[in-house]
């Protein structure tokens, strides 16, 4: 892993937001005396990706997961606090910076919506300076990676989403950035689009060393992409470190099921000491600690006449759910 | 396709006021108190529907619309300003109107014959230079109007009471020496003179001081681009990307 490609140092956004009660009554009184106040979003994180790194960024809706992206990619403008990306202020958005990362949206698109989408990467391809013989070979390069072909001399509105979201991407990735800001990539795609578009982003990922700072709520995505994770809880940073480290924090024991060959075998097991879940006849749960797996099945085996055994992972989308829900996670 | 087709005729023929303003002017005889005869007058309305082809700008409410929905997030972190891509969508919506234009004027011919009349061609390569100038003071003013997005979010509002002015003192109703003496003084201090009456007259070989009129419309093109520069610059630190 190479050096520190985004320093981020005590940073906070705060929003201006008004409200507005119901009805004539409400919206009279919004018109004369409009009540605003300023929320808080980003509340003082500070955190380090290196070159080359794939981050999650995990948090319920509203945690403030969209805002830091849009702050690191230069979009919205941070109110205290300090960020660099590539040695970059982002904000001043100066063309050396945009030209080396790019932010895909899953439910914003850059297409133009009634052209096919080949017009689109030539107009991208022109933005950012590259000739016509270098554009055919990125989108030729690009459209072998992401297997679309036909599609891309199809307007845009008769495609459909899995289609556009790899349009999409090619569009967001002809410059061929090393700082990718992916924003929910996989939202509303079907499973196997899903699938595809995260063997892309490895393989993307692999070739150019390109960073990648990601978002979504599909936990697939999370798990197949990112050895790191930072969960935002109200603006904050709950937890930074490796996504192994906090699914073993937060499902320390393991669930067991255990076929003896006999009835007679469950109930010697059930009265030898471990903390069983259930017992029907010969099948017995048990659960046993990660750091004493081993030991503890080896005593089993050596002791017990076993027929089978099932090792039970948590689902992860009932441990990550805790995260989004908990304030701090010390590893 | 059909749809586009249809939606760019109805916005040339949208663009007809002139010729409703030429028939009031003529059936009332205004025209004497100002000295034009019915033909140089016809003339000037013909010109001025055209230049209000070619110079008619719809900035502000594509920017808002894409401003409150997010859509320009995605155009803010490329390495071009996205007023550049409104800029390119006005032009290539201009050259497609040209042909529907044409037609209008084909119309206006048959039933006006008198009014025929073939500019010279340095007359006519100054009146486009001076619509396209015409186009370029007035997608500055509805930029810097569209930049308000960024406090009022609906500054379309403002640019609807910037159309009274622009209606009334553009030339597009009347031609600006309708007006009387101490009016016009002001009127021509304004950026709307020039917008639509200076390149009209050009066009239609009406009296004009060509020189004059391209100097203001450059003077204006140079004082508004300073000014979008800044509040873009200072609306852009106050962008939430809503709807993203």
């Amino acid at each position: 892993m190479g050096q520190n490609i985004i320093d981020v140092k005590n940073l906070s956004k705060s929003f201006d937001i008004s409200s507005k009660e119901p009805g004539l009554k409400g919206t009279i009184k919004h018109f004369f005396r409009r009540q605003t106040k300023s929320l808080k979003v980003i509340k003082d994180i500070s955190f380090e990706i290196k070159e080359g790194e794939i981050v999650g960024f995990l948090g319920a809706n509203g945690a403030g997961k969209t805002t830091i992206l849009k702050m690191l990619c230069g979009l919205i403008y941070p109110s205290e606090g300090s960020i660099l990306v590539s040695g970059h202020l982002p904000f001043r958005r100066k063309e050396n910076f945009l030209k080396n990362i790019t932010l895909i949206m899953g439910q914003k698109q850059q297409l133009i919506w009634d052209l096919p989408p080949i017009e689109s990467f030539y107009l991208n391809a022109s933005i950012y300076d590259l000739d016509k013989f270098e554009a055919k070979k990125r989108i030729k390069k690009l459209s072998e990676m992401l297997e679309i072909d036909e599609e891309l001399f199809i307007p845009v509105r008769k495609l459909s989403l899995g289609q556009r979201m790899k349009s999409e991407l090619l569009a967001a990735l002809i410059h061929e950035p090393n700082i990718l800001f992916l924003d929910e990539p996989t939202l509303g795609l079907d499973i196997n689009a899903q699938r595809n578009l995260r063997k892309f982003l490895q393989k993307y990922n692999k070739e150019t060393n390109a960073t990648i700072c990601l978002t979504s709520h599909y936990m697939k995505d999370i798990t197949s992409l990112c050895k790191r994770v930072i969960c935002v809880h109200e603006g904050a940073i709950s937890y930074d470190g490796k996504l192994n480290l906090l699914l073993k924090r937060l499902s320390p024991v393991k669930e067991i099921l255990i076929v003896c060959r006999s009835e007679k075998d469950a109930t010697k097991l059930e009265s030898s000491g471990f903390t069983v879940k259930n017992k029907i006849k010969n099948e017995i749960t048990i659960k046993i600690e990660n750091n004493s797996i081993t030991s503890s099945l080896k005593t089993i085996l050596n002791n017990f006449d076993i027929e089978d055994l099932f090792i039970n992972e948590p689902p992860i989308d009932e441990i990550i759910g805790k995260v989004l829900i908990k304030k701090d996670y010390d590893i | 396709m059909l749809e586009y087709r249809v939606e760019i005729a109805l916005w040339a023929i949208s663009g007809i006021i002139p010729f409703f303003m030429l028939n009031i002017w003529t059936n009332n005889n205004l025209n004497e108190s100002i000295n034009i005869s019915d033909i140089m007058l016809s003339r000037y309305f013909l010109c001025a529907f055209f230049v209000r082809q070619f110079s008619v700008v719809w900035v502000v409410f594509s920017f808002e619309e894409d401003s409150l929905m997010g859509k320009v997030s995605p155009y803010l972190i490329q390495p071009l300003n996205p007023f550049f891509r409104y800029f390119a969508q006005h032009l290539a919506e201009q050259i497609t109107r040209f042909p529907f234009a044409l037609i209008i004027a084909f119309f206006f011919f048959i039933f006006n014959p008198e009014s025929i009349w073939i500019p010279n061609l340095g007359i006519l390569l100054l009146s486009i230079v001076s619509t396209f100038l015409s186009f370029l003071i007035q997608f500055l003013i509805q930029s810097i109007v569209a930049c308000l997005c960024f406090w009022i979010e609906k500054a379309s509002s403002i640019e609807r009471l910037l159309f009274i002015p622009t209606l009334f003192l553009s030339g597009l109703l009347a031609p600006v020496v309708s007006f009387p003496a101490y009016v016009k003084s002001w009127i021509y201090l304004t950026p709307f003179p020039y917008l639509i009456d200076f390149p009209a007259n050009l066009l239609s070989g009406n009296e004009t001081n060509i020189s004059g009129g391209l100097s203001m419309q450059i003077l204006w093109i140079f004082l508004l681009l300073p000014l979008f520069k800044k509040i873009w610059s200072e609306g852009t630190k106050k962008y939430t990307a809503m709807g993203s």
